[in-house]
């Protein structure tokens, strides 16, 4: 596979057909891992790096699950190249960042990504469409499996797998869902429901992750506890608080479309009207734009569009997705054009 | 519109900054966003927050003690580990054991793993590790008064702990 091939494909995250994909963009396993002998890698030099990355392509190759999986070393990929991943939600921006001895393997669904040398030797995601934890788990638990043959963990018996950052030790797991929450934002609850959320030890970011704010009423909810409780406890606790955030969000919706529907619809077309005939649109316009017309879809005030062609349009107009769209550099003005001209060309109907 | 800072490139990142109840909003090229970002990040990062726990975990006698514990596989000492917020290796959690449990039991509100474990353990630490599953589900079990399922897990550990007495003595007679 090559970087480019994905460029005409559809991550199997965007695909709108799990559990709750009204709602539930998608649903996020990230397990950390260390090699036992050698320094994490802040700490090792340029040899050890070297050493800890070959061993873990090596090992990666033998794994059944990850025929299909391409390896490509960071130093190989210019910087749009790399910004591409990262807007793919197929690696972290820290990972972009400082780029020798780092690898990133990918099959060719995008369901399975594996930085390596990141801020633990290992990195490892599966991500799935809609609420769907569990299935994401199963797949990932059965990779780690595999590795586990091949590579000699550091893990000790009463605090499980040894991370750089004592935050991801234990389980070094990290489960996340992504929501679209325009109603909850709307009737002004979501700040009520962000803080409940916090309480409860479970962190909510931004479309990026870490350090992202909140943009088009996109929210990531995740736990930050990963010692004490086992895989399964930790993915049923955040199950058991997406279902009311689902609840609740569901409760907004019904709530604005029975009070205030005319205002609903008409904030609704005007947002889809804008997207058809912008000619230079900036990407949190279109963020902002396309979050009304999803919920439009949701309720059926929208019908000759489908979600999974919505959730593309978020991601392809990104700043590195236009640019290998068009195969050069382009300045952010240029980026604006190009990006009204291909919402226009697929919304057009 | 040009960057605010160097005012030489197009300004494409917008960041709101708000300093004593003070909005001021920032329009920077991405060169300068990068720097900036960094700085933020240099000035309270997540290594300051989890160094400060680092600091509140540990009676104020044994500070300067734990300061020049060093790691003897990676060279990482306890003050390195304050500063970066980040342990050298897997050996670090060794070495720091004293101080990282109660940093854990900070953090995560516990300090014992219940989760999976590698298929590559050793056979003993895989019994080791069935017997402290088995007793933390009792404890679980007790707590939440599920006192049947208790029955059942107490008779488990007796049965484990039996063969383990059993192998034990088999091993010294063989020797």
């Amino acid at each position: 596979m090559k970087l480019n091939d994905l460029l005409n494909h559809t991550s199997e995250w965007l695909r709108s057909t799990g559990p709750n994909s009204d709602i539930v963009i998608s649903s996020r396993i990230r397990l950390a891992r260390n090699l036992d002998k050698l320094p994490f890698p802040h700490r090792a030099d340029k040899k050890q790096v070297e050493e800890s990355l070959k061993i873990i392509e090596e090992a990666i190759v033998k794994v059944d699950y990850l025929k299909q999986a391409t390896v490509f070393r960071l130093a190989d990929l210019d910087s749009i190249d790399k910004q591409f991943l990262v807007e793919r939600h197929l690696m972290s921006l820290e990972h972009a960042q400082k780029t020798n001895h780092k690898a990133i393997v990918i099959d060719d669904e995008e369901i399975v990504a594996i930085m390596i040398n990141e801020e633990d030797h290992i990195r490892m995601q599966v991500m799935q469409s809609g609420f769907n934890l569990f299935e994401a788990w199963n797949i990932i638990n059965r990779i780690d499996d595999c590795l586990a043959k091949e590579l000699p963990y550091a893990f000790l018996p009463d605090w499980g797998y040894l991370t750089a950052c004592p935050t991801n030790t234990g389980t070094g797991m990290r489960g996340s869902v992504m929501l679209h929450l325009p109603a909850l934002v709307m009737t002004r609850q979501v700040d009520r429901v962000l803080a409940a959320i916090a309480k409860l030890n479970f962190a909510a970011r931004g479309l990026y992750g870490e350090g992202t704010q909140a943009t088009g009423n996109f929210f990531q909810i995740s736990n930050q506890v990963s010692l004490g409780h086992s895989e399964d406890e930790i993915i049923n606790n955040i199950n058991g608080i997406i279902r009311q955030i689902i609840e609740q969000e569901n409760q907004a919706r019904v709530a604005i479309f029975s009070k205030n529907r005319s205002v609903l619809e008409d904030r609704v077309n005007r947002s889809l009207g804008i997207l058809k005939s912008a000619h230079i649109i900036s990407s949190q316009e279109t963020i902002e734009l396309l979050s009304m017309v999803r919920l439009g879809c949701d309720l059926g005030i929208i019908k000759d569009i489908d979600r999974r062609r919505i959730n593309e349009l978020f991601i392809i107009t990104q700043p590195a997705h236009l640019q290998k769209i068009e195969n050069k550099k382009l300045s952010s003005q240029e980026r604006d054009v190009k990006r009204a001209e291909l919402i226009r060309s697929r919304l057009r109907i | 519109m040009l960057c605010d800072v160097c005012g030489k490139n197009q300004a494409t990142v917008h960041l709101t900054e708000i300093i004593d109840e003070q909005m001021k909003e920032l329009h920077l090229c991405e060169e300068c966003a990068r720097q900036k970002s960094e700085q933020m990040e240099s000035q309270f990062g997540l290594s300051d927050l989890l160094a400060g726990m680092a600091e509140f975990a540990k009676p104020n006698k044994e500070l300067e003690v734990a300061d020049s514990v060093k790691c003897a596989s990676c060279g990482l000492t306890y003050a390195d580990f304050k500063k970066l917020g980040r342990l050298g290796c897997g050996a670090c959690y060794n070495t720091f054991k004293k101080y990282l449990a109660p940093l854990l039991k900070r953090i995560h509100g516990s300090s014992q793993h219940f989760g999976k474990s590698p298929l590559k353990v050793t056979k003993f630490t895989k019994k080791r590790m069935d017997l402290q599953d088995l007793r933390n589900k009792l404890k679980l079990a007790i707590e939440t008064e599920t006192f049947e399922e208790a029955a059942k897990i107490r008779d488990q550990i007796k049965e484990l702990e039996k063969k383990q007495a059993e192998n034990n003595s088999q091993d010294r007679g063989a020797k």
